[in-house]
């Protein structure tokens, strides 16, 4: 498997981080260093084995479906680099 | 300046219920301490107000004879902690400013305990690094020093370990996701102990990789790493993965009695190219735990090769997913943008802006092992792989081992900026000893055992069944006894 710099655009975009063109062909050599480490698991006999879900064999707690928290607006706009009217703003979605 | 930051926990604790010293007296210590030690960069936020008025309560507590173990005991938290009206900023540029409006359910025990928040500790960006140099705060430079150059504490939790090591504060909090607080203790030669997965909450510790991450306690002894332990752990409502199972006493279990104790010795761990040193100090080891009258047997891990490849799909795939919430709208930072620039754009300047190319590279190979097509064969073979590595350990535990010994990383500390034009995986090899213990949710303890030929601190790992940290503890606490590391580094800062 080979990545070439077609393909680490691609995956720069699909994780929304903006990497220069000029960028590209050394994301793309260092990928291909790091994929080719992960290569040899493919060594591994994993015929009927499951995939992980838990590290520990527990069930998830249920707890009763009700409200235990909220009316906090304030503090949860606190952080926000843009916040007016009680909303966070970010640029124009629709035309 | 008093001496008193030099001092354990269990110290600390038998002077402050003897009245010997207060909590103000021990603090102020600490805070002077810190204050000489800036060339260090283990303190990125000191919080000096807030500790005075912590350490003053904690005294009134304890002149009503209302004094939990830790009351009064000053301590640095990891900067991955979220603490409540103090920056939070997992040292990355993407949470400049950030200031929660809530405190981690593992700092809200300890505070509860009535220990003092010295202030927030460097670390890797997002606990993703060996060496603490990814950091947007800068390197942290490990206290022990053998010529000019200035060493690595290790990393993730770097700041953490550069401040026990060099007495700025009497334990701190780290997190271990391959390694991040085993590795760092070694390479400063403290105590650091990784939980069972699920011991402690991980609400509100800023999220690396969620099946992964563990917190736990980076300290002077193992006795030290007993109480506090204790004082993290416990069932949270709030963590679905937190476990709810009682937490006992771990100090009282410290008798330093293992006779009878089975120990393994991993075949897989002898590695090729290894240096001698670390072999040297692997035998010293198990000779020392065969002295105090434990049964050492050879075992063998057979996927051990296998778990750094599987952890560099698993850990990336988490953080890309964890790593999503940084867009620049709810907190931290937002990139300024042109009069033609979209929300797409937004996104896309913002994180490229606020993270570090280490985070980047690593959001970027999770993206690409969960996209469509590469998912089976990246993710979910390393997902597989991971069911095999933790029966590894299953079988020997079920083979009747209560314990594995191996040492805890594959050199000493190296210098800063020696690893820089390395490629990544040279820098992942750190965790080699280290990252099985996280893919199999099992608890790991490193102890320092004794100084290489330049001497510079050297860290043996012991590694024990799921939910018997107790147990660990105590054997840890028969190497500690045996291993007699006394040695500190000298103070040129």
């Amino acid at each position: 498997m080979s990545i070439d710099t077609a393909t680490a655009a691609k995956v720069a975009k699909l994780a929304r981080i903006k990497v220069e063109e000029d960028a590209l062909p050394a994301l793309a050599q260092e990928f291909n260093t790091i994929l080719g480490f992960i290569e040899q698991l493919n060594e591994v006999d994993v015929e009927g084995v499951e995939p992980m879900t838990s590290v520990t064999p527990q069930r998830l707690k249920r707890r009763v479906d009700e409200v235990t928290d909220g009316n906090q607006h304030d503090k949860v706009l606190k952080n926000a680099p843009d916040a007016r009217e009680g909303f966070f703003v970010v640029p124009k979605v629709v035309e | 300046m008093s001496d008193l930051h030099k001092l354990t926990i269990a110290d600390a604790r038998n002077k402050l219920r003897a009245k010997e010293i207060t909590s103000v007296e021990l603090t102020q210590s600490c805070l002077d301490a810190i204050d000489a030690a800036d060339a260090l960069g283990a303190y990125v936020h000191k919080t000096p107000d807030l500790a005075i008025e912590a350490a003053t309560a904690a005294d009134a507590r304890i002149a009503v004879g209302d004094a939990p173990d830790m009351c009064g005991i000053p301590l640095g938290i990891k900067d991955l902690f979220c603490t409540q009206g103090v920056n939070s900023q997992a040292a990355s540029g993407i949470l400049k400013g950030f200031k929660p409006e809530y405190e981690s359910t593992v700092s809200q025990k300890l505070k509860d305990a009535g220990t003092v928040m010295l202030g927030k500790l460097n670390m890797d960006e997002f606990a993703m690094g060996s060496s603490n140099e990814t950091s947007v705060y800068g390197d942290v430079v490990n206290p022990w020093k053998v010529d000019e150059r200035n060493l690595t504490p290790g990393g993730s939790s770097g700041g953490s370990a550069s401040a026990v090591a060099a007495d700025l504060c009497l334990a701190a909090t780290g997190t271990d996701t391959g390694g991040s607080i085993r590795q760092p203790a070694a390479f400063t030669g403290i105590v650091g102990i990784k939980p069972t997965y699920g011991r402690c909450s991980r609400w509100g510790i800023v999220a690396f990789a969620s099946s992964l991450d563990q917190a736990g306690p980076m300290t002077k002894s193992v006795r030290d790493a007993a109480i506090m332990l204790e004082t993290m752990c416990g069932h949270d409502p709030k963590d679905s993965t937190s476990a709810d199972i009682a937490v006992p006493n771990f100090e009282a279990m410290l008798t330093g009695d293992i006779r009878g104790k089975k120990i393994g010795i991993p075949k897989e761990y002898r590695m090729d190219g290894m240096p001698a040193e670390i072999e040297t100090l692997w035998q010293n080891g198990t000779e020392m735990l065969r002295d105090a009258g434990a049964e050492i047997v050879d075992i063998s891990l057979p996927h051990t090769k296998y778990a750094l490849p599987a952890y560099y799909v698993i850990a990336p795939a988490e953080a890309s997913s964890n790593l999503a919430r940084y867009d620049g709208v709810r907190f931290g930072h937002r990139a300024t943008l042109g009069a033609s620039d979209g929300i797409t754009e937004m996104y896309e300047k913002t994180r490229a802006e606020g993270f570090g190319p280490e985070v980047q590279r690593r959001v970027m190979i999770g993206t690409y092992v969960l996209s469509a097509g590469f998912y089976d064969a990246y993710y979910n073979r390393a997902r597989r792989v991971r069911t095999l590595i933790k029966k590894d350990f299953e079988d020997v535990f079920s083979a009747g081992v209560d314990a594995i010994l191996t040492p805890a990383t594959p050199s000493a500390a190296f210098g800063l900026g020696e690893m820089t034009d390395a490629d990544p995986v040279q820098m992942y090899l750190n965790d080699v000893f280290t990252v099985t213990v996280n893919l199999a949710g099992l608890p790991g303890i490193s102890v320092p055992a004794g100084l290489d030929a330049q001497g510079l601190p050297l860290g043996l790992q012991l590694i024990g069944r799921p939910w018997e940290e107790g147990d660990l503890l105590n054997t840890a606490y028969a190497l500690e006894q045996s291993a007699g590391f006394v040695a500190k580094p000298n103070i040129w800062w």
